[in-house]
């Protein structure tokens, strides 16, 4: 049986509770909105671009412990990194919380983002773990359309 | 096969002696899935709302229809075709008897509540609804009534309006009446809400349409397992539910319509079976109900939904209802004695469905920590996004009860809901 503090470690209720970078970007030059229609989790990241450098990274909405969490920690993580390291960050991190095995055979180097690896033992919120990371993706290629974890 | 005249069609308890008639243990003994164990708990199945568990006797009437009957239908040469013909049109008879039409002609096999709400739309609606009439539902429908009416608004320019509710999640019958105009071509509501749980005034919605001339279908997804249905008395012009939800298996549904409103629709779809003669220059349909179920039915699924219709006649849906209504004012009382908690839909009248929302720890995460008690429960949206919007929360959690569920499962909900809570502490 799954341990549900796998799943809810203290890191993630801690940045659900206060999510980082929560708030509206302005101005950016890049956003755009992530939407499940499975359990309603939105959110909108926002990103001020410096050629291939994000400069800042923040984002707004509703949802899930876990989605929430997801969103806080990648802002995180990804500011003043290229859009190249947050690609391969999202590749990594998307392996993990699907329970793949890395490439290489080495445990992937997530830092701290390693507290979602519980996500691959609860199928049902692999979608929760990965919104905020669509959504980054869909602002980066400049989308206009909100992405859906159902397409 | 018995039949189910003579049970009242108010959702009203009859009173708590009636329902202490009523053998749960024994009941449960009838359901194999729930002996089963999840994440290490005993199943403490409260997804009714989605989809019932089902009797023994329903998955016994399916194996016994293929080991034994299979044959196509209608096309009665042979000894099997012959037996499954008589099958699937008992099967037909079980449910005229249980909603108490007043023909078996007005039951139509369809696949579920929402394919025949589709077929209304797209037979019935698309004759009488035009440009800048108006269709009526209410803001408490599930996407099943609402889509439909948005595709037939769309295609002939037609007006989609909305009767709202109140903060309890009860039709205002008022604003309703208000809607009515002599635009309005057709009124679309359900009997009881899957988001809320709110049974609406059926009979009264009809009168007022009525009055004016204009047809009711009645969305009877949620109401046919929990109370006892009379379409006559009701006196609405099309009803529909889904065998699903009352213990039947998946893929079989039901439109009960009038008869000479069935007879003037044109067909939903064409195929086989649909028609009494067919050449290149001109096709003649069959008769009621057969015009509207083109194709090789769910023979095994009619079969399923006939045994599903017997085994809630045995306990008697009245008893049902009353058990059901005990169960409903316990757990109201339970969930909303817990900190914290806040209940969605306090209609006076209400069925079957408890929405609720905690402070601070989002549905989706109470259903993740529920499961791993053993306990399911929906999360989410409910195919009611506008419900949701007019409560301004993204999601509830809901618990929905069926005639297996105790007190002691409800005690075990409110545990868990606790164990929430401390997770998120």
């Amino acid at each position: 049986m799954a341990d549900l503090r796998d799943l809810y470690q203290e890191l993630i209720l801690e940045h659900s509770r206060a999510p980082r970078n929560y708030r509206e970007l302005k101005p950016a030059d890049h956003s755009a909105e992530g939407y499940n229609p499975l359990c309603g989790d939105r959110f909108t990241v926002y990103l001020h671009m410096d050629g291939d450098l994000i400069r800042d990274i923040t984002f707004q909405g509703s949802g899930c412990a876990i989605s929430k969490a997801s969103a806080s920690m990648m802002t995180q993580m990804l500011k003043g990194k290229t859009r190249s390291d947050a690609e391969e960050l999202f590749s990594r991190f998307h392996k993990v919380v699907t329970g793949q095995p890395p490439a290489n055979g080495n445990k992937p180097d997530l830092g701290k983002l390693a507290v979602f690896s519980g996500v691959s033992e609860f199928p049902t919120r692999v979608k929760c773990a990965t919104l905020a990371w669509h959504t980054l993706q869909a602002a980066l290629e400049g989308k206009q359309d909100a992405v859906s974890t159902e397409e | 096969m018995s039949t189910v005249a003579g049970l009242p069609q108010t959702p009203r308890p009859a009173g708590l002696h009636k329902a202490s008639a009523f053998d749960v243990q024994k009941v449960r003994a009838d359901f194999p899935i729930l002996r089963r164990e999840v994440h290490g708990h005993p199943l403490v199945y409260l997804d009714n709302a989605a989809t019932s568990q089902k009797p023994k006797a329903v998955i016994d009437a399916i194996v016994r229809y293929y080991e034994e009957d299979n044959a196509n239908i209608h096309r009665g040469v042979h000894y099997l075709s012959e037996r499954a013909t008589r099958d699937f049109e008992d099967a037909r008879k079980a449910v005229q008897l249980f909603l108490h039409a007043a023909h078996t002609s007005e039951i139509v096999f369809v696949r579920s509540a929402t394919e025949a709400i589709n077929l209304v739309a797209q037979t019935y609606g698309r004759v009488h609804v035009g440009a800048d009439d108006e269709v009526l539902i209410t803001a408490m429908e599930h996407h099943s009534n609402i889509v439909p009416w948005q595709l037939l608004c769309d295609q002939k320019r037609a007006k989609l309006r909305v009767a709202p509710i109140n903060e309890r999640g009860e039709l205002i019958l008022e604003e309703f009446e208000r809607l009515l105009s002599p635009r309005t071509k057709i009124v679309a509501v359900s009997h009881v809400s899957n988001a809320l749980g709110t049974v609406n005034p059926i009979a009264a919605i009809v009168k007022m349409a009525h009055a004016r001339n204009i047809p009711v279908l009645i969305d009877g997804a949620q109401a046919v397992p929990r109370l006892a249905v009379n379409v006559q008395e009701l006196d609405c012009d099309f009803y529909v539910f889904s065998g699903h939800k009352a213990y039947g298996p998946t893929g079989i549904g039901v439109l009960y319509g009038k008869s000479a409103l069935l007879e003037a629709m044109p067909p939903y779809q064409g195929g086989g079976d649909m028609i009494s003669s067919v050449t290149f220059a001109k096709t003649i349909y069959n008769k009621v109900p057969h015009k509207f179920e083109a194709g090789t039915p769910d023979m095994a699924g009619a079969v399923g939904l006939h045994a599903a219709i017997d085994y809630l006649h045995g306990l008697g849906m009245e008893n049902i209802a009353a058990y059901e209504h005990e169960l409903l004012t316990y757990a109201t009382e339970a969930i909303s004695a817990l900190p914290g908690v806040r209940i969605i839909g306090t209609a006076k009248e209400k069925a079957g469905v408890l929405s609720f929302v905690v402070e601070g720890i989002h549905p989706h995460d109470i259903g993740t920590i529920l499961d791993q008690e053993g306990i399911a429960i929906r999360a989410g949206h409910h195919c009611a996004q506008p419900v949701m919007e007019f409560f301004n929360v993204d999601a509830t959690a809901r618990a929905s009860f069926g005639l297996y569920n105790t007190k002691e499962e409800i005690d075990a909900l409110a545990r868990g809901i606790e164990k929430v809570q401390e997770v998120f502490a």
